[in-house]
């Protein structure tokens, strides 16, 4: 593996052309300014003018370009992502994973909490990788990567020299976490996830309990409320991305709605993500214009629904995960499971409902996240 | 009292067609490049035009034709400011006929046939409350398709003071057209749809026949795989609307996909010259209403004005395009929520029949109306020869 510093440093030509598309977005006009049917207007002209106005790119890139990025080549493609070593006598190494529509900057927060916690036995060697198509990660090289990205941070994991490591995650996250504790148990000491892979919901078993069936027919009624942007990026991921990629206030509408629905910020974006971190989140995706690629993940599990992706399912129900896994869940998150729900497919060694916080718990509550880390790997480091 | 109607031509600024230049010239391409359309647009068809759009297209030759074509003015219904094509009659006592569209075309779906039309009616083809001309229109929260309906009625009745008239329609305009007939059935001659309705997907399949069944089944499994632009147009229209908005390349290829999806081949080319292509999709660009149409669709979800119980008791005619999704349905479906007096089975064709089959279309929709003149002639002589007592 071959592996570089990598720091980013916009061209002032794409700032331009940039600000001029903002300049001169041209919004629809509209009768109703509230969230109810996907982002405020109102909110959305708001942060269209402190992007223009408010919002310093150079200072931004300066404070990401401090956290520690590389870019490394692997399996034929490009690996973008974040490391940093403990400060500590044996760090653990950890590998968190981000979801839809963030990035790695949902761990911006927990990172410094996990290389420098306040008892030192408590540190973590850090790496965040951005998933392929998102950011400056390669745009996947074929369908079904998503089902893959597992093999892949295994081998970046052991390239780096770790070859036992921890693992955390949530949304595409806690899938990729998921399969790699199932692929690689030797290697992964344990998982930490913040949900229970939303996937497994797809097949109804027929001894569900009163509670779990409560569980799965709220995910079902949330689909058809919330559902469809997974619905369209997983069937015309083009034409949508065609809008992404080419509209910065429309990128904007599009993924602004999903990180203030999905928060604990009582309907209040700001609560959650400042119009700064906001924008940081847009900025990643247009600035690596991965509007479109970054919908993959939804393609490949629609497409994989028939074929492989069932066959390799039933082979690994068989048995559930071996490797010791514990649950953070946040009360304002897309779906609450109940543990005998994650049991099925876990050897659930910790449950963690937690009292605040959302979707994207390692921003909201990085504390809380941090915490329940360390004390779920504690124990396990000895074997490490 | 009401204003008369009037005159309206479409002419969009210079400024407006240069910032669109500017929007195309700049276009910022993902980096989804694979052939076909199993992803979503096929990307070479958009670069095509997109390019020719940029500098070919001659939008001033368009416009001053569609003009031509096509007359238009403008009327307050309702409350609300309706732009209307209107097509004076070229014989007296012609039946007027209200032509309703849909989703995502314009008025000016109806390009191709309203000649045809007019030897026998006098056309009215309004751009529908949202879409257009008309722009966005404050809808009632309350069945605001219902709303939108009566707007339109209030067009034929208050504003051009017409008693009877006929209705045509398919997508949203099959929908407007059954509401009219349930609300104002005495004023409706009849209505002429493509398409039985959306409200009709809600059918329950327990109290319904094998083949209907499989027919509503086909339709819900097509909507499943192709359906993801309603789900989101009825669920978060505003999260998508500003970059449709805002890029034009956006809005082509989300108004493309379903044209694509839509069409009997396949293959726009076969189905669609280029040109009428990005006329419909600059009905859209130079209105700004992109956001507006596809609200309807949030709107009526919320409250929908029809339902699979509504019976419009008003002579019906079909003419059903084999390549609509689900294909043909069972006459007997389409017999539980219609009167139909007309079932016409086409051999090819699709959603946008009137684009794609005009002479077909047309033709059907002339004799079903002459076959209710037919009808009521005879019951008037029937009445004329009863004995007196």
């Amino acid at each position: 593996m071959t592996a570089h510093p990598f720091e980013l440093h916009i061209d002032d030509a794409e700032l331009a052309e940039l600000t001029a598309r903002l300049a001169t977005a041209r919004l629809p006009p509209e009768l109703v300014d509230d969230w109810s049917a996907g982002t405020s207007p109102a909110f959305l002209r708001q942060l269209v003018a402190h992007w223009q106005h408010g919002y310093d790119w150079r200072a931004r890139e300066a404070e990401l370009n401090g956290m520690g990025q590389f870019i490394a080549e692997l399996r034929g493609g490009v690996v973008h992502y974040i490391h940093q070593r403990g400060n500590g006598p044996s760090p653990l190494p950890i590998v968190l994973t981000h979801g839809y529509p963030d990035s790695f900057l949902r761990f911006r927060k927990l990172i410094p909490l996990l290389v420098d916690p306040p008892d030192p036995e408590d540190a973590f060697d850090v790496v965040v990788p951005s998933l392929p198509g998102y950011a400056f990660s390669s745009e996947p090289s074929r369908h079904g990567t998503i089902f893959h990205v597992a093999d892949l941070w295994h081998d970046l994991m052991t390239e780096l020299g770790y070859t036992r490591y921890a693992a955390h995650g949530g949304d595409w996250g806690s899938t990729v976490t998921e399969h790699l504790a199932r692929s690689h148990a030797i290697a992964v000491v344990g998982i930490h996830l913040t949900d229970v892979p939303f996937w497994h919901a797809f097949q109804k078993p027929h001894d569900a309990s009163p509670d779990e069936r409560a569980y799965l027919a709220n995910i079902e009624s949330w689909q058809q409320a919330e559902g469809a942007y997974a619905i369209i990026q997983g069937t015309r991921p083009r034409t949508l991305g065609d809008a992404l990629d080419d509209s910065p206030a429309g990128l904007a509408a599009w993924l602004v709605e999903k990180l203030q629905r999905w928060s604990d910020c009582d309907g209040d974006v700001e609560r959650a993500f400042t119009k700064d971190e906001l924008i940081d989140q847009v900025m990643i995706y247009w600035l690596s214009r991965t509007g479109a690629s970054s919908l993959l993940p939804y393609y490949d599990l629609v497409h994989a629904s028939m074929g492989r992706w069932i066959l390799e399912k039933v082979k690994d129900l068989l048995s559930r995960v071996k490797v010791p896994a514990a649950f953070a869940l946040f009360p304002r998150d897309l779906s609450h499971p109940p543990r005998a729900w994650a049991e099925r497919f876990f050897h659930v060694e910790r449950w963690s409902p937690m009292p605040r916080g959302g979707h994207f718990a390692a921003h909201e509550e990085p504390q809380l996240v941090a915490e329940d880390l360390r004390e779920f790997f504690r124990p396990l480091r000895t074997f490490s | 009292m009401t204003a008369p109607p009037e005159g309206f031509r479409i002419y969009v600024a210079d400024r407006v067609l240069d910032d669109l230049h500017v929007r195309l010239q700049r276009t910022r391409w993902s980096r989804l490049e694979s052939p076909g359309w199993t992803l979503g647009t096929d990307r070479a068809y958009l670069r095509d035009l997109i390019g020719y759009w940029h500098s070919g297209y001659p939008w001033r030759e368009r416009e001053a034709l569609i003009n031509e074509l096509m007359p238009q003015r403008r009327a307050r219904a309702h409350g609300v400011d309706v732009h209307f094509v209107h097509i004076a009659p070229r014989r007296p006592r012609a039946l007027p006929l209200l032509l309703l569209h849909g989703w995502p075309d314009s008025f000016l779906r109806y390009r191709k046939v309203v000649r045809e039309l007019a030897l026998d009616f006098e056309v009215i083809v309004p751009s529908l409350p949202g879409f257009g001309f008309t722009g966005p229109v404050e809808l009632s929260a309350t069945q605001p398709t219902r709303h939108s309906a009566e707007i339109l009625y209030r067009l034929m009745t208050d504003v051009l003071g017409f008693d009877r008239f006929g209705i045509a329609g398919g997508d949203g305009g099959s929908v407007l057209a059954q509401i009219m007939a349930l609300d104002h059935p005495e004023n409706i001659t009849g209505i002429h749809l493509t398409d039985l309705g959306w409200h009709v997907g809600g059918t329950d399949v327990h109290d319904v026949t094998h083949a209907e069944r499989r027919w509503l089944d086909a339709v819900k499994s097509q909507f499943v795989a192709d359906g993801a632009y309603a789900m989101v147009q009825a669920t978060r229209p505003r999260s998508l609307a500003p970059a449709l908005a805002d890029s034009p390349v956006a809005l082509a290829s989300w108004i493309l996909d379903r044209f694509h999806s839509w069409s009997d081949a396949g293959d726009l080319d076969k189905s669609f010259s280029r040109d009428d292509l990005l006329d419909n999709i600059m009905i859209y660009w130079v209105s700004n209403t992109i956001s507006s149409s596809m609200f309807g669709y949030y709107a009526d979800r919320r409250s929908p004005s029809l339902t699979p119980h509504d019976y419009v008791d008003r002579p019906v005619g079909l003419a059903l395009f084999p390549k609509e999704p689900g294909g043909i349905p069972p006459r007997r479906l389409a017999e539980r929520t219609l009167d139909v007096v007309r079932w016409t089975e086409m051999p090819h064709g699709s959603h946008f029949a009137a684009l794609e089959e005009p002479d077909r279309y047309a033709a059907d929709v002339r004799e079903f109306f002459r076959g209710l003149r037919a009808r009521a002639d005879a019951r008037k002589e029937a009445r004329h020869d009863r004995p007196s007592v």
